[in-house]
């Protein structure tokens, strides 16, 4: 197998993008990922995306999209797998390019979610849970990730304040992100007393609905120099899965899918868990951002609030986490998710990342979850020399 | 848009009905908590008809208060316009049970006009119009509304109940408020909208604000400044529509007006958003207190969508006019407090068999 180089990146900024379509968004991104490049044209598209068919009527975007951006006749398919969509994307992309069939491969993810009430939303979000033993009886991810919390609570003896802190963090981080969908800061305050959504989930703890799309290009690591002049390579990609009800696992605060896909990701990175020196996690509520971090291996279990409190996780810390913001305060333009987390530690590991940068990282981790973590894709990318 | 000849607003008058629910009362219903409700809108209570009340009684209540400014003769009016999105009728018109109840029949033109909340600035277009080119003496604009917001709905908390008149006329010793020049701004922006048969209307949540409320406000303001050579600081007084309490707390800012000259006009954290009666009762409050040679901006929203941005200068009659009937400070401040339940049965969302 060939190993695997990401040469640029592309993000639109995650908002309410009324006046723009999936195939504008993602061409969109997609132009910018290759004005950094010697590319015009690419190989193969791998297209990450969730909710095209229930909120834009549309399917078929991988030929949409080879259309709209200019890249006919490429190799252009729609991947989806929940929120990992993009997660799922980036993995096909890399197997593409180390198998050997692809040279130049685009793999990111679009997303649209403003085109209807969040009623819909929160409906075609759900169908990434098990909608027969848990959509139907009006299980919503905030309310599955509310039993979470609280059984995390219970089991800690915290309560939601270290979540509130969290959730602060996020804000802070994406203050300076000028990708961001919620670039302001909140006061601990602002967030514990925000509303409920979910008892003991409240505003602050959500990422927020928003439109977005990011793009990675992929090529051969040894080609890499050929098409631009910086890189990152491709160092561990992994994913795993779970069972998609909550209910049937053993434990709901050990996501199985995120430690095994990590372990497998470590080992193909010869690295452990320590060595990771930035990591970019799926915090679509601040519950997952603690347990994620957990099933990672990079935190002990039950130790979040505490290191939350220390401020291991701020970026001057011994581990920053999601210095984007992460889902919280970026935002979760779900099927394009995955695409900003490897888009953002592509830019910290090139040390473009502006004001989000941390103190030179040699190894970036990403963690892409598809609902409460049946599917898990993970991503290491380390520093080129 | 410029007059040929001058004309302007020789009369103004509103009616606020005397129920009022809290914000804390509604919220209470649904298993809301009060405060974040009214962090979330700024609006405190909102404004309700009695059981006896509807848009057509509204309407009377605040021409007759403009008539009394006015003191000109019911039968010298040659145009009634009522402007509202809750007309009593779905097929008969509210502007002829108005017409008849203020002796301006029957040699008069009326027509009900619906725009969402916008429809009582174009009462008020039509009317400078029909006056300008001379074909009427006086003409009668009203905005007025009983809104519906569904039960448990985001806009159960701000749609209220309220209304505003005004006589429009020619002559320069007669009027309180000249008109300088107005735009509008329209495009199918499908934010809000309700169907034949649906008691309550559906919106598109977010969608309402940037791409709607915000744009049209924006364009058609912008659009009169340009036209008639003015900036905000040129002006005394900016009263735009107010669907909740942040919304033209915003597009001020956006626009470059301050509070100052927000505040007089500003009214929904104490009677809700009146649609159609909402940006002219902020004008009418605002013709209580101006003083002669002060200029004012109106610019109302409707979904739909679109704006009516009005610059107005007001004359040396305003001032023995502003005593002639109660005020909107007054009808805010004369109110008694309802229960949910009460509030219920006189909107009318207790169905009787």
């Amino acid at each position: 197998m060939r190993k695997v180089a990401i040469i640029s990146a592309g993000l639109t900024k995650i908002s309410r993008h009324w006046d723009k379509s999936l195939q504008q968004l993602f061409a969109e991104a997609l132009d910018k990922a290759l004005a950094s490049t010697k590319i015009s044209k690419a190989d193969a598209i791998f297209v990450g995306n969730m909710c095209a068919q229930d909120l834009s009527r549309q399917n078929n975007l991988g030929a949409l999209i080879a259309d709209y951006s200019g890249h006919l006749p490429a190799t252009s398919i729609r991947i989806e797998a929940a929120c990992a969509s993009a997660g799922a994307a980036i993995l096909t992309g890399y197997m593409a390019v180390a198998s050997g069939l692809y040279d130049v491969v685009v793999a990111g993810g679009v997303e649209k979610l403003s085109e209807m009430n969040t009623k819909y939303v929160t409906e075609a979000l759900g169908k990434a849970s098990n909608v027969e033993y848990e959509l139907f009886y009006g299980a919503s991810f905030v309310s599955l990730n509310a039993l979470m919390m609280k059984l995390y609570m219970e089991t800690y003896g915290v309560d939601r304040t270290p979540f509130a802190e969290f959730a602060v963090l996020m804000h802070k981080n994406a203050s300076v992100n000028p990708y961001a969908q919620l670039p302001f800061e909140i006061t601990l305050d602002k967030a514990l007393s925000s509303e409920y959504i979910a008892e003991p989930i409240s505003l602050y703890d959500c990422a927020p609905i928003g439109d977005g799309a990011a793009v990675l290009i992929m090529c051969p690591l040894e080609e890499a120099r050929k098409y631009a002049d910086s890189f990152v390579e491709v160092a561990g990609i992994a994913s795993a899965t779970d069972t998609v009800d909550l209910a049937s696992r053993d434990d709901i605060l050990l996501l199985n899918s995120t430690k095994v896909a990590a372990e497998k990701a470590y080992k193909m990175a010869k690295i452990a868990p320590q060595d990771i020196d930035v990591v970019e996690i799926h915090d679509t509520f601040t519950i997952m951002g603690f347990v994620s971090l957990e099933s990672l291996g990079v935190v002990e279990r039950g130790k979040t609030p505490k290191y939350v409190k220390e401020g291991v996780f701020e970026k001057d810390g011994d581990l920053p986490v999601n210095p984007s913001g992460g889902l919280k305060a970026s935002g979760h333009p779900v099927g394009a998710t995955g695409a900003y987390q490897v888009a953002y530690l592509t830019l910290q590991l090139l040390d473009a990342a502006g004001k989000m940068q941390v103190p030179s990282p040699e190894y970036g981790l990403a963690q892409n979850l598809a609902g409460t973590a049946s599917g898990s894709y993970i991503t290491i990318l380390k520093r080129a020399r | 848009m410029k007059p040929l000849r001058e004309v302007g607003i020789v009369g103004w008058g509103s009616y606020i009905p005397k129920y009022r629910v809290k914000i804390e009362e509604i919220a209470r219903m649904w298993g809301k908590r009060g405060e974040w409700v009214k962090d979330d809108l700024l609006i405190e209570e909102k404004a309700v008809n009695g059981p006896d009340e509807d848009t057509a009684t509204m309407s009377v209540e605040a021409a007759k208060n403009a008539l009394k400014r006015a003191k000109v003769n019911p039968k010298d009016i040659g145009a009634v316009f009522v402007g509202t999105e809750s007309k009593p009728y779905a097929v008969k018109p509210t502007s002829t049970i108005v017409a008849e109840a203020i002796g301006a029949t029957p040699y008069v033109l009326a027509a009900d006009l619906e725009f969402a909340c916008k429809a009582g600035t174009e009462a008020l277009q039509c009317c400078l119009g029909l006056v300008a080119s001379g074909m009427i003496k006086y003409g009668l604009a009203i905005g007025a509304d009983t809104a519906q917001g569904a039960p448990a709905d985001p806009l159960e908390y701000s749609a209220a109940c309220g209304g505003s008149a005004f006589i429009i006329g020619s002559s320069p010793s007669e009027m309180v408020a000249r008109l300088e020049g107005s735009a509008s701004y329209v495009t199918d922006t499908p934010d809000f909208w309700r169907r034949p048969q649906q008691p309550y209307p559906s919106h598109a949540e977010a969608f309402t604000g940037d791409p709607a409320y915000f744009k049209h406000i924006r364009e058609a303001v912008q659009a009169l400044l340009s036209e008639l050579g003015l900036k905000p600081s040129d002006f005394d007084y900016a009263v735009f529509h107010q669907p909740n309490g942040k919304f033209p707390l915003r597009i001020a800012r956006q626009l470059g007006f301050t509070k100052e000259q927000l505040m007089p006009g500003y009214l929904v954290p104490w009677i809700g958003n009146t649609y159609a009666g909402s940006s002219v009762t902020g004008f009418s409050a605002v013709l209580d207190v101006a003083k002669p040679g002060q200029r004012v901006l109106l610019a109302s929203y409707g979904s739909g969508a679109g704006s009516d941005a009005f610059s107005f200068v007001v004359q040396d009659a305003i001032i023995e006019k502003q005593p002639l009937a109660p005020t909107v400070k007054e009808y805010i401040e004369r109110k008694e407090y309802i229960d949910y339940a009460f509030y219920a049965k006189y909107r009318g969302k207790i169905i009787l068999s």
